[in-house]
């Protein structure tokens, strides 16, 4: 019997004890979580309050070479296919066009012999394993810390990093063609004329 | 007519009020902001929310009861409103000022049961019969404890009316020719008539009435179903319960039913137990605290002190009920039984008995 009674009021104090509980969160909300960073020496460390942040209002600061939005900068770019190549899910589209002549220099000396027409980023695929930004030679290739870029249509999240418009790639590639004209012709002739000389020696 | 406007604003607002509350108690609980786009602090959030779904289509299963499907919102929420009726809002101002008023009210909120069935049968659905067959079980059970500890404080008013019952308990009691004296025992010789406050409150009249108020609460909770006695609409294992099929502005207006019951639990409760629309403070000397919070019934104070008084007192049980449903988990379909059988009716019958006799004490 004694035992029984202890267990009831054991069960009370249980349930006193919950309900003091919710209250003590409750009259501690007026604290608030504050927008640090993982560098902050508070970042692990909240005893009380909130603990979410009003998000688009505010947000975590986030390191910035942090793994987040790729971004390639088109004018360092040599074209040559490596983060393509890497990508475990291959979500990076390259094409290529040989250019006539040499292009230009990207900022770290590399000659640039290569247009990229299209050079498209799917978003909605990338693991943002980040490989390809390690395989890049010039570097033009790198994450940034922009995480918060949800699109409605779907087709928004391929980026397009191209800085040719469809006629100016057209153009390209019709100057490559009569350049390798050209030069198919150089050989061809180049070939007869050593036909030629090859068929007066024999 | 007046009067049903003015309840039908009353309440209407009120329960939009402690919809959006509930979801910021709730979330400061749990350590969260809770809504804050609509409005400064969100504070808009549950008047759009009833826009939104005033606004959606309203769908009516094929298979489902046409009939009970359609009507059942229209009785559960009149069910509920038809409770405030009876309600005194101020000393002057009750919507209908009837001597049978208690009864009134238990009579129709059992009416609520038949909506919930009909909800619940109509929707054709497996989770709604469920939700409602448990629903009605639970209603009708806890109806019995809560009926009971009523009637002690009925049996130590010695009315039916809930106006009178108000009066009663605060510094206006001579006007119904009541004399309180201490815990309500005239042979301690107390007079607590002058005093008033807290001291005249029901459950400080007859102590033992502060037992009949937790086991009215507990009930009322369960009447309104309430977590941790939502099991009707256990949002885990039957969808949404009787509701599961409702959209648009049937939902809303079970939505609103539901915050209405919660509101009309606590405001019976605050009638019957504490104090009503007296004031909390006793008048203590040449302080007369009472006086001074409590205006001439039918004065534009006595009106805005009444109506004060009712609701922060009201709000402070809201507060309490949000509080539990955010602190305990639901209870099991035996368990809640047993509660109800083994441990509140009988309490509540012994409460009957005690009442008895103190009532003689009191006059004796
Ligand atoms: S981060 Fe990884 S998945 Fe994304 S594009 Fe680069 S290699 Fe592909
Ligand atoms: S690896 Fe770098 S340089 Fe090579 S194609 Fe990709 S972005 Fe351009």
């Amino acid at each position: 019997m004694m035992e029984e009674k202890s267990t009831w009021w054991q069960n009370v104090k249980g349930l006193l004890q919950g309900f003091n509980l919710t209250l003590r969160h409750f009259s501690k909300a007026r604290n608030h979580r504050q927008p640090i960073g993982i560098n902050h020496k508070d970042y692990f460390f909240q005893p009380e309050g909130l603990v979410t942040l009003n998000y688009p209002q505010e947000s975590l600061p986030v390191p910035d070479k942090g793994r987040y939005r790729l971004h390639n900068e088109i004018d360092d770019c040599i074209v040559c296919d490596l983060c393509a190549k890497v990508c475990p899910v291959n979500c990076i589209t390259i094409e290529s066009v040989k250019a006539t002549e040499e292009i230009g220099i990207t900022s770290d000396g590399t000659k640039k012999r290569l247009y990229a027409p299209v050079f498209d980023i799917d978003m909605a695929k990338c693991c943002y394993c980040g490989l390809c930004t390690t395989v890049c030679p010039t570097d033009c290739l790198t994450m940034t810390n922009v995480y918060d870029f949800p699109e409605v249509d779907i087709k928004n999240m391929i980026y397009h990093f191209t800085d040719l418009t469809p006629e100016q790639a057209q153009e390209k590639r019709e100057l490559l063609e009569k350049q390798q004209a050209e030069i198919a012709k150089a050989k061809a002739e180049a070939k007869a004329k050593l036909a030629a000389k090859g068929g007066s020696q024999t | 007519m007046l009067a049903l406007v003015l309840c039908l604003v009353l309440v209407l607002s009120m329960v939009v009020v402690l919809a959006y509350a509930e979801r910021k108690i709730a979330a400061f609980m749990q350590d969260r902001l809770g809504p804050m786009e609509a409005g400064p602090y969100g504070s808009l959030q549950s008047v759009l929310d009833v826009v939104k779904l005033i606004q959606k289509e309203d769908i009516v299963p094929a298979a489902a009861d046409k009939f009970l499907f359609k009507y059942a919102p229209v009785i559960i929420f009149a069910a509920v409103l038809a409770g405030f009726a009876v309600i005194p809002l101020t000393p002057a101002f009750i919507p209908s000022g009837t001597s049978l008023g208690v009864f009134y009210l238990l009579a129709i909120l059992s009416l609520d049961v038949i909506g919930l069935l009909m909800a619940g049968w109509g929707s054709n659905n497996k989770f709604a019969v469920l939700g409602a067959m448990r629903s009605v079980a639970q209603i009708v059970s806890y109806e019995i404890p809560a009926g009971l500890a009523v009637l002690c404080v009925v049996m130590i008013s010695q009315s039916l009316d809930f106006q009178e019952i108000s009066f009663q308990q605060g510094i206006l009691a001579h006007q119904t020719g009541t004399t309180n004296y201490l815990f309500g025992i005239k042979a301690l010789g107390i007079n607590t008539n002058e005093i008033g406050g807290f001291t005249t409150w029901n459950i400080f009249r007859a102590p033992f009435l502060l037992i009949a108020f937790l086991i009215y609460f507990i009930a009322s909770l369960a009447e309104s179903n309430r977590a941790p006695f939502d099991i009707p609409e256990a949002e885990s294992e039957l969808v949404a319960g009787f509701h599961t099929e409702y959209s648009g502005f049937r939902f809303a207006a079970l939505f609103l039913a539901e915050y209405a019951m919660m509101l009309l639990v606590c405001l019976v409760a605050v009638v019957l137990f504490l104090g009503s629309w007296n004031t909390v403070l006793p008048n203590l000397g040449s302080m007369k605290l009472a006086d001074w919070t409590t205006g001439q019934p039918g004065t534009l104070s006595g009106h805005l002190w009444g109506l004060f008084w009712l609701l922060s007192k009201t709000a402070i049980l809201l507060f309490i009920q949000v509080a539990i449903r955010w602190t305990y988990p639901r209870l099991r379909v035996d368990q809640l039984m047993y509660l109800c059988w083994k441990v509140l009716t009988p309490v509540a019958l012994g409460l009957v008995i005690i009442a008895a006799f103190w009532r003689l004490w009191m006059v004796g």
